[in-house]
């Protein structure tokens, strides 16, 4: 499979791979990071951003393809629907039917409140399905929620909310144990003690993972939940627009039929957005990791009603996607891959960076080494190999299909068998780490409009660590669903309106923006222009 | 110049790259998905394809996202396949063999034919864990299918009509549940953080400044 150019430099891997095994690389300082992250994290690239013209975020530095979208056009422009019959009429409306959508379905049930999912693929077509590596909780005796806590807030640059960096670590133990009791299948030893390793920017093992496919077991037991409860779910119908009522509330959505077209209206006292995040805007031209639908629907349809945003200007690019072979350009290569002891090599076989730093200065770094000459060129560009070996020489043989089968698969399926040989990664899209502002009990500024998961922002800063994303989605998807809930109780509708959809239209003119591009985009368009 | 292959889409013929995936040539086609396209790196199982190639009577079966077209391949994709889930309650069922008799009383009608295990996108053995859900060993069962990617495959050539996946999904739910090791260390935790002992550590960490945060941080011991 791999050209002769790149054997070549495998030679040198293997030679040097003994002595690499065994070496501690040094971690960089506070300072090398930072003017590292400076020269190199495609976050600094100055001519990549642009600055949002109107709404809350006005003023504010913004991705030039997310601009784009947020200060496109409505659908419903000039062509509103009839809102005085609604198609569905629920208590709670959640948008999204990934992890955090899921897990709010399921407490907003739980709570004896009406609720309904819609979700423009199928339910459990998410980011949560693809994340391989893990899940953090400080559960282990050595560790504790403020261990987790400084780990965290110091590798979000110390940007993050406090009070929902608490939420996220004080509620994860509790959330592991709401897992397994739902049935969701954990890696343990056999008197039922976590397996659990390190993640880049932990300083404790605390990554519990299913195998490699830790977000496969979460999602498909909170899906199986969800059915079995009976929850409903309007699949292949996405929301187009948020519906607000003459209180200035949030009261439900327009929703599309995205096979049919058909337009349908649902009333809700309370509605939560749960879509995910952007990858398939593909920032800067990256490749991306991410689900087909992450097209940062959520971030447009709550800016256009008037909700802000936090750190919409910082995206998390994962230091090893997939370089090669082309088939799966950009694919996520879990980050346990390095928990489990796989070094980052250079083209020469030279170990270039401690293999655990967190993701933005990992990436940064390969992005580094790349322009130093010291790359792997490949067909799609360059990358630098990621030693898998390497896992065996220091584990034992057997682990690498015990502890990674989906990695062992997903490049099996091109002839290359990373037991025996290393790969070749590059960074690549992975994730929104801003979103939508949101409080404790997850609502945002709009009365009744709840985000949960990579939709809100502030939990993670301006990173994230690993494991701390799949630990979002169930933490703030159960919080949004009980706090959805439990206001629910006691809201009662105005009458429904999109007047918001004119006033953003004024706002674009008065601001001399013509953008006539139609958002949300729902799906990215990969279709061959003749 | 790229080289070019031609493959049947639905019985239409194109000629795409390759290079390409079989997803990636529906696209190169002409197509835009909706259906049959999720997670397009084999986690989701939303683009099971059959198909077949010249010379060779097999039909055989794929991930679309994660398979290369071949010259001639004519193929189809099976989007959505009507697999049967039964409801249950996960807090009243227990992991015993009648449970299995009750939901999925098909699968005892298993006739050992494989056609499962010949048609799964992920190379499992899906015949044998269907075995061992017959005999109640969940565990088992759990293990063999763990790597399920739920595309439905399987289930469609089934001639007793077993909806694996489901099966599957039931058996680990409940190796998860009641069968694995309970967690001491994680039931102790939640206990002391429920108590309110985790409470003061965490608010001191919260009350920290910025300059003793970062300080705190950059100087935060390591587990080895």
């Amino acid at each position: 499979m791999y050209t002769q150019e790149m054997l070549e430099s495998i030679k040198k891997v293997e030679a040097a791979r003994e002595a690499n095994a065994a070496m501690e690389p040094r971690r960089m300082t506070a300072e090398e990071k930072d003017e590292l992250l400076k020269t190199y994290h495609p976050d600094y690239r100055k001519d990549q951003f642009g600055t949002i013209e109107i709404g809350p975020n006005k003023g504010e530095a913004a991705p030039l393809e997310l601009i784009n979208i947020l200060e496109g056009k409505s659908s419903l422009l000039g062509n509103k629907p009839d809102l005085s019959c609604p198609d569905y009429e629920t208590d709670v409306l959640i948008i999204g039917g990934g992890g955090a959508g899921c897990s709010a379905a399921i407490e907003a049930d739980n709570a004896g409140q009406k609720v309904m999912i819609v979700t423009k693929l199928r339910v459990g077509d998410a980011n949560t399905m693809m994340a391989e590596g893990g899940i953090q909780a400080a559960d282990k005796p050595n560790d504790s929620p403020a261990q987790h806590f400084l780990d965290a807030f110091g590798g979000g640059h110390f940007a993050a909310k406090k009070e929902l960096v608490y939420k996220l670590v004080t509620d994860a133990p509790y959330c592991i144990k709401w897992l397994s009791e739902l049935g969701v299948e954990f890696d343990k030893t056999a008197d039922g003690d976590m397996v659990t390793t390190h993640g880049g920017g932990t300083s404790r093992k605390r990554m519990h993972a299913a195998k490699d496919y830790s977000g496969a077991e979460i999602m498909r037991t909170l899906r199986d939940e969800v059915l079995n409860r009976k929850i409903p779910v309007v699949d292949f119908t996405s929301a187009i627009e948020l519906i607000k009522d003459d209180k200035g509330q949030c009261a439900g959505a327009v929703l599309k039929n995205m096979e049919t077209g058909e337009i349908l209206i649902a009333k809700a006292k309370t509605t939560i957005i749960a879509t995910g995040g952007a990858g398939r805007m593909h920032y800067q031209g990256f490749p991306t990791s991410n689900h087909y639908g992450a097209t940062a629907d959520g971030l447009v349809l709550a800016y256009r009603a008037g909700a802000k945003l936090l750190y919409q200007d910082t995206l998390q690019y994962h230091p090893t996607g997939a370089a090669f072979p082309e088939q799966i350009f950009g694919a996520l290569v879990t980050e346990k891959v390095r928990s489990l002891g796989a070094k980052l090599v250079n083209v020469n076989g030279e170990v270039f960076m401690h293999p655990l730093e967190t993701r933005d200065v990992a990436a940064a770094s390969i992005i580094r080494e790349c322009k130093r000459g010291n790359e792997v060129k490949t067909p799609e560009g360059q990358g630098v190999w990621l030693d898998t070996p390497m896992i065996e020489l220091k584990n034992g043989e057997g682990t690498i299909e015990k502890r990674i089968p989906a990695m062992m698969r997903m490049f099996g399926k091109y002839g290359i068998d990373i037991r025996k040989q290393p790969i070749i990664v590059y960074p690549t899209l992975h994730y929104q780490n801003g979103g939508v502002d949101v409080d404790s009990t997850s609502e945002t500024c709009i009365p009744n409009l709840f985000v949960a998961g990579e939709a809100a922002g502030g939990v993670h800063g301006r990173n994230r660590l690993m494991g701390n994303s799949l630990l979002d989605v169930i933490v703030f998807g159960r919080n949004a669903g009980i706090y959805a809930a439990k206001k629910a109780a006691n809201v009662t509708v105005g009458e429904m309106n999109l007047d918001h959809i004119d006033e953003f239209e004024k706002m674009k003119e008065e601001a001399g923006i013509k953008n006539d591009n139609v958002s949300p985009i729902l799906l990215p368009d990969y279709t061959r222009k003749a | 110049m790229e080289q070019m292959v031609n493959v049947f889409i639905m019985g239409k013929k194109y000629e795409v790259p390759a290079s390409l995936t079989i997803m990636k040539a529906f696209e190169y086609a002409g197509y835009k998905l909706v259906r049959g396209c999720g997670c397009r790196n084999g986690f989701c199982g939303a683009c099971a394809t059959v198909y077949r190639v010249p010379g060779d009577r097999e039909l055989k079966v794929c991930l679309a996202c994660s398979t290369k077209v071949e010259e001639g391949m004519t193929l189809t994709q099976l989007p959505f396949y009507p697999l049967i889930k039964e409801i249950y309650d996960i807090e009243e069922v227990k992991p015993t063999e009648q449970v299995m008799m009750q939901l999925y009383p098909e699968i005892y009608s298993c006739i050992g034919c494989n056609s499962c295990t010949n048609a799964c996108t992920q190379g499992l053995n899906v015949m044998q864990y269907i075995a061992y859900a017959q005999r109640g060993e969940y565990e088992k069962c759990a293990e063999e299918s763990f790597d399920c990617v739920m595309c439905g495959c399987c289930s469609t050539r089934c001639p007793a009509g077993i909806s694996h996946p489901q099966v599957a999904m039931l058996a680990r739910r409940l190796n998860g549940k009641y069968i694995a090791p309970e967690c001491k260390h994680l039931n102790e935790r939640v206990e002391e953080i429920a108590n309110g002992q985790c409470e003061e550590a965490i608010r001191a960490m919260m009350a920290l400044d910025d300059t003793a945060v970062r300080e705190k941080y950059n100087t935060r011991d390591i587990e080895k």
